[in-house]
């Protein structure tokens, strides 16, 4: 038999995704809730405490809220694109999920379950190839509202997606030039293993500039402050969402914040380590000791990320229009070149 | 120009240099300056658990006054309606039949008093215009509501509790406000 099928692979599977699937909508929902309180607490408010202890129970309300909303589909809306919007933005972001490893593997059932749902050697411009998708949500659902401002709205989340991607795209040449894999666990294997509890190899070192652009590229990306032009409030009413309501606004909202986890961990992955804890040798612990240090590294990192995202969104107003594409453009692509011109130089100097 | 006061802050317009042009320093000053603000002591008060101390001249809800025998003060002159700049006031007077002397303390009683909480700018010149401290300002406000009609507070809202049948209330609605009950 040639095609054998593995029930427990499937299962093992089936499982995981599930599990990385709930963790990220629960893990968004909780980010929904920091960034109102980290916002309070950066403004010397105390934000949302009524809902439960500290309240905690503020996501379930807002979530039930948006679900208990009127749903309006407007009669000149192009009616299965408004639909499909806000499903294709939150399918791509969660979809990104796929290759990210959270761990290195457990061990139950006499079977090692490796915690990364595909390890594909293609990782990171599979990574790519969906966040490139995830502004069709947005273009999408701004087109089919038929309402100038979403247009609008849509056109500049396009326009700076697509961008900011370029120098996001430069910027990780030079990182691939220095890890010479395209693959995510590959990556954190590699920077597991340096001086200084590993701490010495992680990507950050080799590439600050890299990271630097990368990491600005990524706020452009997730449409956050100093960037978040496709949903200017006091210029464009909501953005590419004025026109939705319900949970399907929730939807682009929720896919936001996803997006957001979702860059944090692959800032984590490639330029901090993943899943590595620094000082702490995986190899001397059970395996299903080293995976829960993993993940809990992993999660540290993800939470600093998240925490940074938001910190520069309460410090940093927004850009103008031109400023944007100026620094997109003109700085942050000819500095990626730079960066990889560089990181090529040296590396064939280093290797001579 | 000869400036007229030494405050004056001239606006520097020569060009940026290039580690202003760089922006990063700005914005990592400016992540600093937050970032600072998650230790500074937050103003807010969690309002319901944790209350404000009035100030003592602080002028809350209307209270309809009684005698340390419990007799109402007020005999329906009328002076505060008038003395009301928001003519909240409205009043019915009534003569004191035989046998209710234990129930009001003069001849004449106000048989209805009302006073719109909607209305009521909580000036204190009622309590002012009142010779027989029959109405004074307390330290509490007007409860929220969702009708208009339960703003129209009747006498059994605004009187104060008996001072013998039940004094602890009595002594929690006077405060520290009321002026002396013996006077006439």
């Amino acid at each position: 038999m040639l095609l054998v099928i593995d029930w427990a692979m499937i299962l093992e599977k089936f499982v995981l995704i599930t599990v990385v699937v709930m963790a990220s909508l629960g893990i968004a929902m909780y980010t929904t809730f920091a960034e109102r309180k980290v916002a309070a607490i950066l403004q010397d408010r105390r934000g949302p405490n009524r809902a439960g202890p500290f309240g905690l129970l503020q996501p379930l309300a807002d979530g039930l809220k948006l679900f208990f909303k009127e749903e309006i589909i407007p009669n000149f809306s192009s009616k299965s694109l408004f639909i499909l919007g806000p499903g294709l933005a939150m399918l791509t972001a969660i979809m990104t999920s796929a290759v990210i490893p959270w761990g290195d593997k457990v061990h139950f059932f006499n079977r090692d379950i490796s915690l990364q749902i595909a390890d594909i050697n293609i990782g990171i411009l599979y990574v790519f190839g969906v966040v490139s998708l995830g502004v069709y949500g947005i273009m999408i659902g701004s087109w089919a509202s038929n309402n100038k401002f979403s247009l609008l709205g849509g056109l500049r989340a396009a326009s700076q997606i697509i961008s900011y991607e370029l120098a996001m795209g430069i910027s990780l040449i030079a990182l691939l030039m220095v890890t010479g894999t395209l693959s995510l666990k590959e990556m954190v294997l590699q920077q597991q293993q340096g001086g200084w509890g590993g701490l010495l190899s992680w990507n950050v070192l080799k590439q600050p500039l890299g990271f630097f652009i990368f990491i600005i590229c990524s706020f452009a990306e997730c449409n956050r402050t100093p960037f978040d032009l496709p949903e200017a409030e006091n210029e464009l009413i909501g953005g590419y969402h004025t026109e939705y309501s319900s949970m399907k606004l929730g939807f682009y909202l929720f896919a936001e914040y996803i997006n957001m986890f979702i860059s944090s961990v692959i800032m984590a992955t490639l330029f901090f380590g993943g899943y590595d804890m620094p000082f702490v040798n995986e190899a001397n612990l059970s395996p299903n000791i080293a995976a829960l240090v993993g993940i809990i590294a992993l999660m540290a990192k993800v939470v600093f990320f998240i925490f940074v995202f938001m910190w520069v969104r309460w410090t940093i107003p927004r850009f103008r229009y031109d400023q944007l594409m100026h620094l997109g453009w003109r700085i942050l692509i000819p500095l990626a070149l730079f960066n990889m011109l560089v990181t090529g130089g040296l590396i064939l100097y280093f290797n001579k | 120009m000869q400036a007229l006061t030494n405050r004056v802050k001239v606006v520097e317009r020569k060009p940026m240099s290039l580690w202003e042009r760089l922006y990063i320093p700005a914005i990592l000053k400016g992540m600093a300056i937050t970032f600072s603000h998650i230790f500074k002591k937050k103003p807010t008060i969690n309002y319901p658990e944790k209350k404000r101390p009035f100030s003592p001249v602080f002028r809350g809800l209307q209270i309809l006054n009684r005698d340390e025998e419990g007799r109402e003060n007020c005999t329906a002159c009328g002076l505060c309606a008038v003395a009301c700049p928001a003519e909240a006031i409205t009043m019915e007077a009534a003569e004191r039949a035989p046998g209710e002397e234990h129930l009001y303390r003069e001849e004449k009683y106000a048989a209805k008093y009302e006073i719109n909480m909607l209305r009521c700018i909580f000036c204190g010149l009622c309590e002012e215009a009142c010779p027989k401290d029959a109405i004074y300002l307390s330290e509490t406000f007007t409860p929220a509501d969702y009708q208009r009609k339960q703003f129209i507070y009747n006498k059994t809202d605004l009187l104060i509790p008996h001072p013998q049948e039940d004094p602890e209330a009595y002594k929690k609605a006077l405060g520290n406000r009321a002026k002396n009950q013996t006077v006439n």
